[in-house]
C-alpha cells in the first residue's frame, strides 16, 4: 500500500504564526483566549475568543486575488504558503506537476450578511461587488487557493462543523493511498469575526468567565463553562511516501491511521460509541494497538456533554494503558472547522520537540475524566505515535494516528 | 460637476481602488485592452461610481464605451443631466 507522509506545516492562530512560536506557545502553555468588546455591543453572551489579527496581504496579492478572500480565506493563504515553503515547494514545482487541495471550512458569514444589507439598502444585487459570491461560498478556501497556487489536482473542500479539518487530512491521505494523487494540500480555516459565531454564541455555549479570559477554556475540568470559539487555519502538506523521498522532502510523521464514524443520533450532542468508533477504525488502519499509542489530542471543547462522552470513550479503550492525554483548546479555544488541521499540526510539533503541551486549566476531574491520565502541566516525552480526535456537529466523528518514521 | 472633477474622481478610483497602473491611464486607453479591466472589475466599477456619483451605470447603456475618454464623457452625461 501506498504509505503518506507530511512534509509541510503552516499555522495561522492566536497561540503563534510561526511553526516555532506556536511550539513554544505549546511547550508554555499559553493561552490565545481574550475579550472583542464588538461581540457584546452586536448582543453576545460571551464576549469571549482566540484573538489574532487578519494579515495584512496588500502588497502580497493582487487585488483581484484579495477581493475574493474572506477572512478565513486571507488565513489560509498564509497558513498555506508557509506550508508549501516549509516543504519546499517553489512556484516552479506548482506549474509542472498536479498538486490537490481539500480543505476544511464550514462558513463564510460576513460576505453572506453585508451582501443582504447592501441589497435590503440599495435594492441592487450588482451594487454587492464583484467578490461577494466568492467569498460567500462555503467551497470560499478552496476554490482561492486553487487559483492563487495554480493547483491541478483533486480541489474542493471538506464541510463537516468541527471535524473539518481532521477530514480533510483523512480524505487525502485516502486519496494518496488509492494513487490517484502524489501532493495534496489539506487543512482547516476558521473565521473569527462578530458575524461568524454569534448564532452558536445564542445557544449558551459559550463561556462566560469574562473576568479570567486565560482560565476560561477548561476542557475536562469540573468548573468549566462552556467552550471558547477560535479561529484561523491550519495547513498540512500530506504526500506519498517514494515521492517525498525522491525529492528530498523532511517527513514529519506518517499518517497511518484514519477512522470515521457517525453517531446517527443527535444533532449537537456526541455520543460515546460513536466517538470510540472512530478511534477503534483509525487504530485498525494504522494497525496499532491501544497500548502502542503515545499521546492522545483529544478533541474535547470544555463543555460538560462533549468532554464527557470523550472521556468515556478514551477510557473504554485506552483505559488500561494510562495513555497520556490533553485538550490543547485550553489554551487555544474551540478553532472548529480548523481544529481538526490545527491539532495536528500541534501533535507533529509535541512529537517533532519530545514534549506533550498541557491541558491548559485542568485543575478539577469529574467523575469521567478522573478515569483518564490527563496532563495537566508540560511534560517532556519521546512520542513515536499519536492519536487525535475531532468530533462535530450531526455526530460526524474523525480520528488520525501519526506515526514518526 | 467639472469634466476635470470627473477625470480626477475616475483616475484616482482606477489607481487606488482597483489598483490600475497610473502609467497605463490616459484620454485613449481602451478599458479592456489597455487598463485590463475585465467583467468582475467592471461590477465594481459599478459599485465605485454609484458610490462617488450617485448614479446606476446601466450596462447597455456602456455598450459602445471603449476609451476612458469615452467613459469620462459617459459620467459627465449622467451627472450633469
Amino acid at each position: 500500500m501506498r504509505r503518506v507522509v507530511i512534509t509541510g506545516i503552516g499555522i495561522y492562530s492566536c497561540i503563534g504564526k510561526s511553526i516555532q512560536e506556536v511550539s513554544e506557545a505549546l511547550y508554555h502553555g499559553k493561552s490565545g483566549v481574550g475579550i472583542d468588546p464588538a461581540r457584546t455591543l452586536y448582543g453576545y453572551r460571551s464576549p469571549l475568543t482566540g484573538i489574532l489579527e487578519p494579515p495584512q496581504l496588500k502588497n502580497v496579492l493582487t487585488r483581484r486575488q484579495r477581493i475574493c478572500l474572506p477572512e478565513e480565506g486571507e488565513y489560509a493563504y498564509v497558513a498555506t504558503d508557509d506550508a508549501l515553503k516549509d516543504a519546499g515547494i517553489s512556484d516552479e514545482y506548482l506549474d509542472n506537476n498536479e498538486v490537490g487541495i481539500l480543505y476544511g471550512n464550514d462558513s463564510s458569514s460576513r460576505a453572506v450578511i453585508e451582501s443582504h444589507e447592501i441589497c435590503v439598502e440599495k435594492k441592487d444585487t450588482t451594487l454587492m461587488g464583484s467578490g461577494a459570491i466568492f467569498q460567500s461560498m462555503n467551497s470560499t478556501v478552496t476554490m482561492n487557493l486553487a487559483t492563487i497556487f495554480r493547483l491541478k489536482g483533486i480541489n474542493m473542500t471538506i464541510s463537516a462543523a468541527c471535524s473539518s479539518g481532521s477530514h480533510s487530512i483523512g480524505l487525502g491521505t485516502l486519496l494518496i493511498r488509492q494513487g490517484l494523487q502524489d501532493m495534496i494540500i489539506c487543512g482547516g480555516a476558521q473565521e473569527t469575526n462578530v458575524l461568524s459565531m454569534a448564532s452558536f454564541d445564542g445557544l449558551g455555549a459559550f463561556s462566560v468567565r469574562i473576568a479570567e479570559p486565560h482560565k476560561a477554556s477548561r476542557p475536562f475540568d469540573a468548573g468549566r463553562d462552556g467552550l471558547v470559539p477560535s479561529g484561523g487555519a491550519a495547513t498540512v502538506i500530506i504526500e506519498e511516501y517514494e515521492h517525498a523521498v525522491k525529492r528530498g522532502a523532511r517527513i514529519y510523521a506518517e499518517v497511518t491511521g484514519y477512522g470515521f464514524s457517525s453517531n446517527g443520533v443527535h444533532i449537537s450532542q456526541p455520543c460515546e460509541k460513536g466517538s470510540a468508533l472512530a478511534m477503534e477504525r483509525a487504530l485498525k488502519d494504522a494497525g496499532v494497538n491501544p497500548a502502542e499509542v503515545d499521546y492522545i489530542n483529544a478533541h474535547a471543547t470544555s463543555t460538560v456533554i462533549g468532554d464527557t462522552y470523550e472521556a468515556m470513550a478514551i477510557d473504554r479503550i485506552f483505559g488500561p494503558y494510562r495513555t497520556p492525554v490533553s485538550s490543547t483548546k485550553g489554551m487555544t479555544g474551540h478553532e472548529c472547522w480548523m481544529a481538526g488541521s490545527s491539532e495536528i499540526i500541534y501533535t507533529l510539533l509535541m512529537m517533532r520537540d519530545s514534549f506533550i503541551a498541557p491541558n491548559l486549566n485542568f485543575e478539577t476531574p469529574d467523575e469521567a475524566s478522573a478515569k483518564l491520565n490527563i496532563i495537566s502541566s508540560t511534560i517532556e516525552k519521546k512520542m513515536d505515535i499519536c492519536l487525535s480526535n475531532s468530533f462535530g456537529f450531526g455526530g460526524t466523528n474523525s480520528a488520525l494516528i501519526l506515526k514518526k518514521i | 460637476m467639472e469634466k476635470s472633477k470627473i477625470k480626477e474622481i475616475v483616475n484616482n478610483f482606477l489607481i487606488e481602488e482597483i489598483e490600475i497602473d497610473p502609467q497605463v491611464i490616459s484620454d485613449e486607453a481602451l478599458l479592456k485592452d489597455d487598463l485590463g479591466i475585465d467583467s468582475l472589475d467592471f461590477v465594481d466599477i459599478v459599485v465605485i461610481v454609484e458610490q462617488h456619483f450617485g448614479f446606476k451605470i446601466k450596462p447597455e447603456e456602456m455598450s459602445g464605451i471603449r476609451t476612458l475618454s469615452q467613459f469620462y464623457d459617459y459620467i459627465e452625461s449622467k451627472v450633469n443631466a
